[in-house]
């Protein structure tokens, strides 16, 4: 174990835990944009510079490992300095668009800026004609608002072991770049961890702000994995899906079914009315009607050839109460054990 | 599954077999990827299709289709003779091994390799990667269930994992990936001809009698005898002993194999109830169509592979006269004269908890802490992340002796391709949800049959051209993709599609146990339409 200061405090921690990791472990905010917890450090964007007493220079916590008896600062005016212009470098970078950005209200960068308060930028560069294109079709690369903190491309290498995306060129010029299109899953994790709006889902584009939107934890709805994701809801429709780091078996991550699969809740396709065929053809009807008739038929075949004459198939779609219902009312209501479901399938 | 997902992080060797991981369950590969990248755990692929899981393999074996019980036997014949089994942990924790053993000695690797054509060098290979680690899992989906050997094929991983003594310990265990949000709980809850919830048998007067008294009714009320399965029901009403039937949320015009006949039964059906969000192809047929809600538009519970009973939550309503699933069953029941009156779905949880010991514990406020695997008798209890701990569920596990037995149609001269089915990544099932938008139509917007190039040359096929594929019970018309996924000989087509329905081609031959169909293997020509 190692034991160091930082802001006074005494924390000790493993060795090799890095200086923002120990700062974390006893309640010490040191701001970051680049750094992200599923992830190794990356270094790109000076946010979480410290001050190590007898080093000249600043160091950034996120890839500084502890040492014995150092003593850290996190917070000086000089520090705050750094922070501020490191942020109106990568605001060089970045359009302050947030208006009609889908991140808005919700976008590190916007944070960071409020926080440190930026109100202008005295630097600027001329403008560079960046490629838009991407490795995915629901996605939309917005290159001017990238600020080269190399999230996505780290988490498509290192949480989902692809490496479909990656970086050309390099200081002003640089870009996120795709080297693979087949490659990519379009899974949506680059979209998960990007800080700004320089990449967003490209299927709810302009329908919602991300303060209106209500996000409901829930449980995916495909295959067995039992993601833990959240509908984004507003106005009574689903506008997007998004997961929470560190939650269920996914721990943020999803895949393109989950995340971008979510249409069919609000398609028009959607049945909102009972239907009764009457001479070969679907005729709207009342709840009343429908269920009448069903219980009545049931009711008369149980009668005339025993239950075991009807058979139920409850769903693998449905949830456990709705299964349990069902099969009660197969073998209470009905009488029969003639229920069973698609897991064969 | 017997061990959490997260387990393989700590596997020494992990055996993938009839999975196609990367697709099926895209969260579950993630581990996979990180197992291998990041905790030197080996992943062992055997499987028919060369799947992208391949490429993150130490070795990858290609078996014919319908060989498993083979190449598994053969792998244990291994095994056995190189004194890699877990003796020790046989004699104290299982049975049945003599006559197990003895009936491994005949799947030597030179008969093994003429049944599956894996050469021996890569049958020992296997065997050691997979007898040596410690501990090691298996992982395996219905690229084992879906033959006609399907019972046999599960047994036999769990044959092997005992032999190594991988039962019961973390990193190790026999885990199928179930394929559904809620398959493993729809089986939870006695979605099952033979058993009520929790897999208490229905031939069981005691348990029959505990149902009874929880649902107030004698017990004489209560079938003592099991249902039928789902692919004997269809059959049932073409013989007329099936006279209706009640559908919900499954399609089986398109999911069930040899959809022509299915389509015959289902015409000879008195009254055909359908509850469901779409008018899918099954909904069409029916003379009630009554429409329920999605996952997202009701409160429940939702039970992962991991066996982890989970919440799903109501985000929103939509606008029509839709109904809650549970109140359009509850309607009927009342209306057949057994009333059924819940307030929420937490009130059916409760008397879930009241009759299914291993959910006696799983309340709806303790899930608001996250989820909780079953068994979980009782509200103190943390729930049962891995199975088979110290003693197996039944004592003593217990060793199969089991033969290698055929797929129910074999390739010949009229028929000479295999084909076999699934999923493709950005489709689910008979794709009533994921067709519906733009999004994933745009990642994956046609079927396309994937034909290995080898074949393809020699049928004078390119990619996206039309081929003719045809069973001895349908034919279909499909694009064909060119792709050393499938070995020459075998084609795969997915069953998304109701448009071009690859189950009019597959075999409804069932495995004589569970009654799953062989939708892995059924002999197919394939020429250039």
């Amino acid at each position: 174990m190692v034991t160091l200061t930082i802001d006074g405090k005494e924390v000790t921690v493993p060795q090799g835990t890095t200086i923002l990791e120990a700062a974390r472990s006893v309640d010490i905010k040191i701001p970051t944009l680049c750094y992200h917890d599923r992830m190794s450090p990356i270094g790109s964007c000076r946010m979480c510079v410290v001050e190590i007493e007898g080093f000249a220079h600043p160091m950034a916590a996120c890839t500084t490992p502890v040492e014995d008896g150092i003593e850290v600062a996190t917070i000086s005016d000089r520090l705050t300095r750094i922070r501020q212009d490191s942020l109106k470098l990568i605001l060089v970078n970045h359009p302050l668009d947030c208006p009609v950005c889908d991140k808005g209200g919700e976008c590190l960068l916007q944070d960071l800026t409020y926080e440190f308060g930026i109100d202008q930028v005295e630097y600027s560069a001329a403008k560079v004609d960046r490629d838009s294109q991407y490795a995915s079709p629901l996605i939309r690369y917005w290159p001017d608002r990238c600020i080269m903190c190399l999230r996505c491309v780290t988490a498509c290498q290192e949480i989902k072991g692809i490496g479909a995306i990656s970086v050309k060129g390099d200081g002003y010029g640089a870009q996120v770049v795709t080297v693979d299109a087949d490659k990519c899953q379009s899974c949506g994790e680059c979209l998960q961890v990007c800080p700004t709006g320089a990449l967003t889902e490209d299927l709810s584009r302009y329908k919602g702000r991300t303060w209106l939107i209500e996000r409901v934890p829930t449980t995916c709805t495909y295959c067995g994995c039992g993601c833990q994701l959240e509908l984004n809801v507003q106005a009574g429709r689903v506008m997007a899906v998004t997961a929470q780091d560190g939650v269920g078996v996914n721990q943020g991550s999803l895949c393109v079914k989950g995340r971008f699969g979510y249409e069919f809740i609000n398609s028009d396709e959607r049945l909102t009315t009972p239907l009764i065929k009457k001479n070969g053809k679907f005729e709207e009807a009342s709840w009343d009607e429908a269920l009448t008739l069903v219980a009545d038929k049931f009711s008369a075949i149980k009668a005339e050839h025993g239950p075991g004459a009807i058979g139920g198939l409850t769903s693998a779609r449905c949830s456990n109460e709705e299964n349990y219902l069902f099969q009660k009312f197969m073998r209470a209501a009905v009488g029969t054990n003639n229920v069973d479901h698609c897991a064969r399938l | 599954m017997t061990n959490p997902i997260a387990d393989v992080l700590i596997s020494e060797t992990v055996l993938v077999t009839g999975t196609n991981t990367t697709e099926n369950h895209p969260i579950f590969a993630n581990y996979l990827k990180e197992a291998v990248l990041k905790h030197g755990t080996k992943i062992l692929v055997i499987d028919p299709r060369r799947i992208d899981l391949v490429d993150y393999a130490e070795l990858y074996l290609q078996p014919k289709p319908g060989s498993d019980i083979a190449w598994i036997n053969g792998l244990m014949h291994i095994i056995v003779k190189e004194g890699w089994a877990a003796q020790e942990y046989i004699d104290e924790r299982c049975e049945g091994f003599a006559e197990f053993a003895e009936n491994l000695k005949k799947f030597t690797p030179e008969y093994v390799s003429g049944v599956t054509g894996l050469n021996e060098d890569e049958l020992y290979a296997a065997a050691k990667l997979y007898g040596q680690a410690a501990p090691a899992s298996i992982l395996y989906a219905m690229g084992i269930t879906q033959h006609t050997s399907g019972t046999d094929n599960v047994k036999s991983l769990g044959n092997l994992a005992m032999l190594c003594g991988n039962m019961g310990i973390p990193g190790g265990g026999v885990n199928p990936l179930r394929g559904q949000n809620n398959v493993q709980g729809a089986c939870d809850m006695g979605g099952l001809p033979n058993v009520y919830t929790g897999y208490q048998t229905v031939d069981n007067e005691d348990v029959r009698a505990k149902f009874a008294k929880a649902w107030g009714l004698e017990t004489e009320a209560l079938d003592a005898v099991p249902g039928l399965k789902l692919t004997e029901m269809f059959p049932a009403a073409a013989e007329g002993k099936i006279k209706a039937m009640y559908i919900m949320g499954e399609n089986p015009l398109v999911s069930d194999p040899d959809l022509t006949h299915i389509e015959h039964c289902v015409e000879a059906l008195d009254f055909f109830v359908v509850q469901d969000i779409f008018l899918t192809e099954t909904a069409q047929k029916a003379d009630v169509v009554l429409p329920g809600v999605s996952f997202a538009e009701k409160d429940g519970t939702f039970v992962n592979s991991e066996r982890i009973v989970q919440r799903i939550r109501k985000a929103l309503t939509i606008a029509g006269e839709a109904r809650e699933d549970r109140d359009i069953i509850a309607q009927i029941s009342t209306r057949m004269g057994y009333e059924m009156n819940y307030e929420n779905a937490a009130a059916i949880m409760k008397e879930i908890n009241e009759v299914t010991p291993s959910y006696g514990g799983i309340t709806y406020d303790r899930l608001e802490n996250g989820g909780l695997a079953w068994p979980c008798p009782d509200t103190d209890h943390p729930g049962t992340p891995i199975l088979h701990v110290d003693k197996f569920a039944r004592g003593k596990g217990l060793f199969f002796a089991i033969e290698h037995q055929p797929p129910a149609e074999e390739c010949d001269k009229e028929y000479p391709f295999v084909l076999t089915t699934g999923r493709v990544l950005a489709h689910f099932h008979t794709g009533t949800m994921t067709r519906k938008g733009v999004g994933l139509n745009k990642v994956h917007p046609e079927i396309k049959a994937e034909i290995n190039p080898e074949d393809a040359a020699r049928l004078g096929v390119v990619a996206d051209d039309l081929l003719t594929i045809a069973s001895r019970r349908g034919s279909i018309e499909v694009k064909a993709m060119l792709s050393d996924r499938p070995a020459a000989g075998v084609v795969f087509v997915p069953f998304h599609f109701h448009e071009i329905a690859v189950n009019r081609l597959t075999n409804a031959a069932l495995d004589p146990v569970a009654k799953i169909p062989e939708y892995k293997v059924c002999a197919v020509k394939v020429e250039k339409a």
